[in-house]
């Protein structure tokens, strides 16, 4: 069979993204406006809440402390060619607070909880399940995605937070195991040049991940045909497609930041 | 005939097509109320599909589905809740919580839809599951138990609120003869019970236990109606072709 044109592939190929774009930001309107109408599934969000955030804490909490040792000791190494070993708590300190620590959080658990919505939903989709919440009387839409974007949204602040915690505490280590800096001192230094703005704006945004990530592993997992095979997609495809959109969200997320505090940290 | 003469479920000239595959084609249909009436035909003839319009997982392209008498295409997301609640659905692969055990499964719709205590709802819960011979199972998982097991406790969720009309989609699908005849015989048990059974099958033996009236689709469109002796006396190739296969006729 001869092969269409370019011009019709690529058409093709636009429409296709376009339709899918369009469908994915209807389903996350409607997650947005469904999460304020009652009946609002608090069993079930705080089930989603305790799977995904307290689930996810060891990995967080692992892998904010080994970003700790490994800031440390490229702050070091930085700093030191100044003589300035002594803002390496502080330095640290907001790297990970205000950036590090919320996108790789964001990242982290596109990878754990995206993958793990998209394949649980698909394979509801796939056996007959998400059917058979509808001929239940129950809104699969709202059990189903509703509550897993709203657990996302409370989870997401709270994990970034146990990385931040991690991290400087990984940092720590790394500069007592060097300099035996007091933990004392570390975390005096660490704290002195930290505002609330430094931390609360960071942290929120990561709300937004949250969001992100719940929409597009519901959607995709809603979305799951070809058995199995399809199921699998859907996991990859909702750890891919959160994590482009994580990254790119937080470029605007920063500039937003950025408008509101114009100084930055003091 | 067990049931009265109203039509409980009606599909009024429905259609539908999937890309330009016509699946249901201007199908008109009435269900008295109490009976078994099984929709027979082909895999792929639209059985499962006319069965699924009927509790409004699809929607018509052209035509009316009225259950009770009641238009459902119009009906928003909480009307059409309201008439679910009346309608149980066994689906085809039983289709259980598989996060859930087997008793939070049949409870399922008690606590979704009633106000009654937890205590009550596990009580309720352990009957429905007695009733169809798994009170043991109500602390396993769905993964834990059998084909046909799935399919009993598929329907002690569906029967969990007494509904009124009861939707199957092939009981007898990949069972064992034994294992098949147990769960018509639960189905003509809950017709006894008052309930109208739409049976949407393959199997001529299992039509022929549940169903007071059978209905053959083909092509999309019904081609012959009747009690199976009547259909058993159809002249139509297509119809005696059916009548005898599979250890009928």
């Amino acid at each position: 069979m001869p092969q269409p044109p370019l011009v019709d592939r690529v058409g093709a190929a636009a429409l296709g993204f376009f339709e899918f774009t369009g469908s994915l930001a209807t389903f996350g309107f409607r997650a947005l406006v469904d999460a304020f109408r009652p009946p609002f599934e608090f069993g079930e969000i705080a089930r989603h809440v305790y799977q995904f955030g307290l689930r996810s804490m060891p990995l967080i909490l692992i892998a904010g402390f080994a970003i700790g040792v490994v800031l440390s000791m490229h702050t070091r190494a930085t700093l030191a060619r100044f003589g300035a070993e002594a803002m390496i708590p502080a330095g640290l300190a907001l790297a990970l607070i205000r950036e590090t620590g919320p996108l790789t959080a964001g990242l982290l658990v596109s990878g754990r909880v995206g993958a793990g919505i998209g394949a649980e939903i698909g394979a509801m989709r796939v056996t007959e399940q998400i059917d058979a919440l509808e001929a239940n009387a129950v809104d699969a839409f709202k059990y189903l995605a509703v509550t897993r974007v709203i657990a996302c949204v409370i989870a997401m602040p709270l994990l970034t937070a146990m990385m931040d915690f991690g991290g400087i505490l990984g940092g720590y280590v790394a500069e007592a195991v060097v300099s035996g800096m007091p933990w004392q001192l570390y975390f005096e230094r660490s704290f002195t040049y930290l505002e609330y703005s430094d931390f609360i704006p960071a942290t929120l945004k990561t709300m937004v991940f949250g969001y992100l990530i719940g929409v597009v592993a519901s959607y995709l997992g809603f979305t799951t045909s070809r058995g199995t095979e399809g199921v699998g997609e859907a996991s990859t495809r909702s750890v891919v497609m959160a994590s482009i959109l994580i990254i790119l969200s937080d470029v605007i997320l920063v500039k937003i930041i950025f408008f509101f505090y114009p100084q930055g940290p003091a | 005939m067990t049931g009265s003469r109203d039509p409980i479920v009606r599909l009024d000239h429905v259609s539908k097509s999937f890309g330009t595959h016509r699946v249901l084609d201007d199908v008109t249909l009435d269900i008295p109320k109490g009976t078994a009436f099984v929709l027979l035909g082909r895999s792929g003839t639209g059985k499962s599909v006319a069965l699924r319009h009927i509790i409004g997982l699809m929607r018509p392209d052209a035509g009316r589905i009225l259950i009770e008498g009641r238009d459902i295409g119009p009906l928003d997301a909480r009307g059409l809740t309201e008439v679910r609640k009346h309608i149980g659905f066994l689906f085809q692969n039983a289709a259980l919580f598989d996060s859930m055990t087997v008793g939070e499964n049949a409870a399922f719709p008690l606590r979704r839809h009633t106000r009654l205590s937890d205590h009550e709802i596990r009580d309720r819960a352990r009957q429905k599951l007695a009733d169809v011979g798994l009170e043991r199972e109500f602390d396993k998982m769905p993964a834990d138990l059998s084909g046909g097991m799935k399919k009993r406790a598929a329907l002690a969720r569906a029967m969990a609120l007494d509904p009124g009309i009861l939707l199957v989609d092939e009981p007898s699908a990949g069972l064992d003869p034994i294992t098949s005849r147990e769960i018509d015989e639960l189905l003509v048990e809950r017709k006894r019970g008052g309930t109208t059974l739409v049976v949407v099958t393959h199997n001529i033996p299992s039509a022929r236990t549940i169903g007071d009236e059978l209905a053959l689709l083909h092509d999309g469109r019904l081609v012959a109606r009747g009690t199976a002796s009547e259909l058993d006396r159809d002249r139509e190739p297509l119809v005696q072709a059916f009548m005898r296969s599979q250890g009928g006729g």
